[in-house]
């Protein structure tokens, strides 16, 4: 409420929109330097640079890349991935936030404190012990061992988001349902899980885009070409050719792509569930 | 955040660690039959995580190859490690880039949320404000991998930057940023102030929405400014938020690999490197597997260290009621 005069205070408005604007322009240039690049001939690149925009949509760099890595089996391998990992640790986090968070089982904090320490716990503690545990068990360069170690990793930080979730579930439903004749299960099944889809759904957005922008213990795991996911596929191309610059765009592009995407989809998820991540 | 499995938070531990002293008295009979749901987690988690981690401290005591037998060598590995110039190169550059992840990130996400909380969204509306919040945002839904890919294309010898700043007549400038050992750091810094901006931004936006908007216009009516409102009122109010920002960015920045992976592989020599790296390198390129879990060790220790100092303070704290629930 500073007495500044009127018009000043208008112009002064504008000025600091304009300001944001700019910074917002510079922020998402790299986008649109992908953009207007990996539509571009190579010759037209050369001769115009990477600022102008493209005379036609050229579309043949894009289809080159796409088959060169066979971008459809990538596509494939990281929905598969991401999706097993979004749903069975859900189902790990809501098993264990059952145990603590309405069970309220002896050792609750120190269990807690356990789930929580294993998220924390950098992946390279990790990595050498269950690459060659992987090898022992014919695990190695399998989607499977993915899958598994981000369930797991997932889940740790589902349970203690969940936990606190049900630790303020209305007890009174928990007691009416368990006079009812409701063992535990059903209790779980029909009761909590269906209250709490809403919290649910929250991780699963999570991990499923966790999951799908993980990079190092895929990179270690999934050794074969048609094993691998997006992010790995396209990171791994760039450091083995020397590719021409508008390839390079239009490989960035594919992999912006499907994030951009989710972006939309989950947008309003997101937004909730950043927020609920640090609050709760 | 892109990576935010690392996420963590711990403040819940301190909340919960609250909450378990008046809960032991509520115990009645109908809390009885639940630790059968614990056990595929429990035992999921043995097997993934602590068995693994065990092992790895186990043989970061031994000399071994990845093949053969380990060999049993006490603390030598981290006596190495403590004469390693690469070792310590590889922390300092860590703590650089805890100032590009962790420090102007949240200094210019409280800044910039205060801005589009109070002032922008005031004026122009809440939907100008939320554009911008998720166009900052933006770089943050990428995997680290792709936007290592988008600038070191951006910064190529031959690429846009360098092009752009020849275009307008700064040939001098032109440079090759990441292949030059004095402006590698400092340029992965800039990347990671790009990537980062967005997470702080969101969060503090949504602590913003608790604080009640008459605290600072009755600040206002006794003549405080703007800027004095945000130091004496808003500060204070989120500071939950910030200690959660700065915890699990620092502890993101110590475990930073896939953008050094893409970008300069801890190069040139070892202006880039960071521990992370560095004991990959040691895992799967040297074959020192040995000195890559007293490495990984070192990371893991430094990380359980922050964590709990963190869970310490906020339970001595008391956390404020209406922060939590």
């Amino acid at each position: 409420m500073t007495r500044t005069p009127r018009l000043a205070q208008g112009i002064g408005q504008y000025v600091t929109l304009i300001a944001l604007l700019a910074l917002l322009l510079l922020m998402l240039a790299p986008f649109g330097l992908v953009v207007i690049n990996a539509f571009k001939t190579p010759t037209e690149y050369a001769s115009n640079g990477p600022i102008s925009l493209p005379g036609g949509l050229y579309l043949q760099g894009l289809v080159d890349f796409w088959n060169r890595v066979d971008f459809t089996n990538k596509l494939v391998n990281s929905t598969l991935i991401s999706l097993s990992v979004a749903i069975l640790a859900v189902v790990v986090s809501l098993l264990n936030a059952f145990a603590l968070g309405i069970g309220r089982v002896r050792g609750r904090v120190l269990f807690l404190i356990f789930f929580m320490v294993a998220s924390t716990l950098p992946h390279e503690s990790l990595a050498y012990p269950l690459y060659y545990f992987a090898k022992f068990v014919k695990l190695y360069d399998t989607q499977f061992s993915i899958i598994l170690i981000f369930t797991v990793i997932q889940s740790a930080f589902g349970t203690y988001l969940l936990s606190s979730v049900f630790s303020t579930f209305p007890r009174e439903m928990i007691e009416a349902a368990t006079v009812d004749g409701c063992n535990k299960l059903q209790l779980l099944v029909r009761i909590v899980a269906p209250v709490s889809l809403p919290s649910l759904s929250v991780l699963f957005t999570f991990f499923f885009i966790w999951t799908w922008n993980e990079f190092f213990l895929p990179l270690i795991m999934l050794i074969s070409n048609s094993k691998q996911t997006v992010p790995l596929a396209i990171a791994i191309l760039q450091g083995q050719h020397n590719m021409d610059a508008t390839t390079t765009s239009a490989s960035a592009l594919l992999g912006i792509l499907p994030c951009i995407l989710f972006f939309l989809l989950f947008q309003r998820t997101l937004t909730r569930g950043i927020t609920a991540g640090a609050i709760k | 955040m892109a990576n935010k499995s690392a996420s963590a938070n711990q403040t819940l531990i301190a909340v919960e660690l609250h909450g378990a002293r008046a809960a032991t008295h509520e115990r009645t009979s109908l809390n009885r039959g639940y630790a059968i749901f614990l056990l595929p987690g429990v035992i999921l988690f043995l097997l993934v995580i602590i068995l693994p981690f065990l092992v790895n401290v186990g043989v970061s005591f031994t000399r071994w190859q990845g093949v053969g037998t380990p060999r049993w060598i006490g603390l030598a590995n981290y006596q190495q490690a403590f004469t390693d110039t690469t070792f310590w190169a590889s922390f300092r550059n860590n703590l650089i880039l805890i100032i590009a992840i962790t420090v102007v990130p949240t200094i210019v996400g409280l800044l910039l949320s205060s801005l589009l909380f109070d002032y922008v969204a005031r004026r122009f509306g809440k939907s100008v404000s939320n554009f911008f919040r998720a166009g900052f945002y933006l770089p943050q839904i990428l995997p680290v991998a792709i936007a290592g890919v988008v600038w070191g294309w951006l910064l190529k010898p031959d690429g846009a930057v360098n092009w752009v700043l020849n275009s307008v007549g700064l040939n001098a400038l032109a440079h090759n940023w990441l292949g030059d050992a004095t402006t590698a750091l400092p340029t992965v810094m800039v990347i990671m102030v790009w990537f980062q901006i967005g997470y702080p931004l969101v969060i503090f936006m949504a602590a913003l929405q608790r604080i009640d908007p008459e605290l600072l216009e009755a600040a206002a009516i006794d003549g405080a400014s703007g800027f004095q409102g945000f130091i004496h009122i808003t500060l204070p109010l989120i500071r939950p938020e910030i200690a959660v920002v700065i915890l699990t960015t620092t502890i993101y920045a110590l475990k930073i690999f896939g953008q050094i992976f893409v970008l300069t592989r801890g190069g040139p020599g070892t202006a880039t490197m960071v521990p992370a790296y560095f004991a990959y390198q040691n895992f799967f390129e040297k074959f020192n597997v040995g000195y890559g879990a007293a490495i990984s060790t070192v990371m893991a220790f430094i990380i359980l260290l922050l964590t709990a100092a963190f869970i310490f303070a906020q339970s001595r704290q008391e956390v404020g009621s209406e922060a939590w629930t």
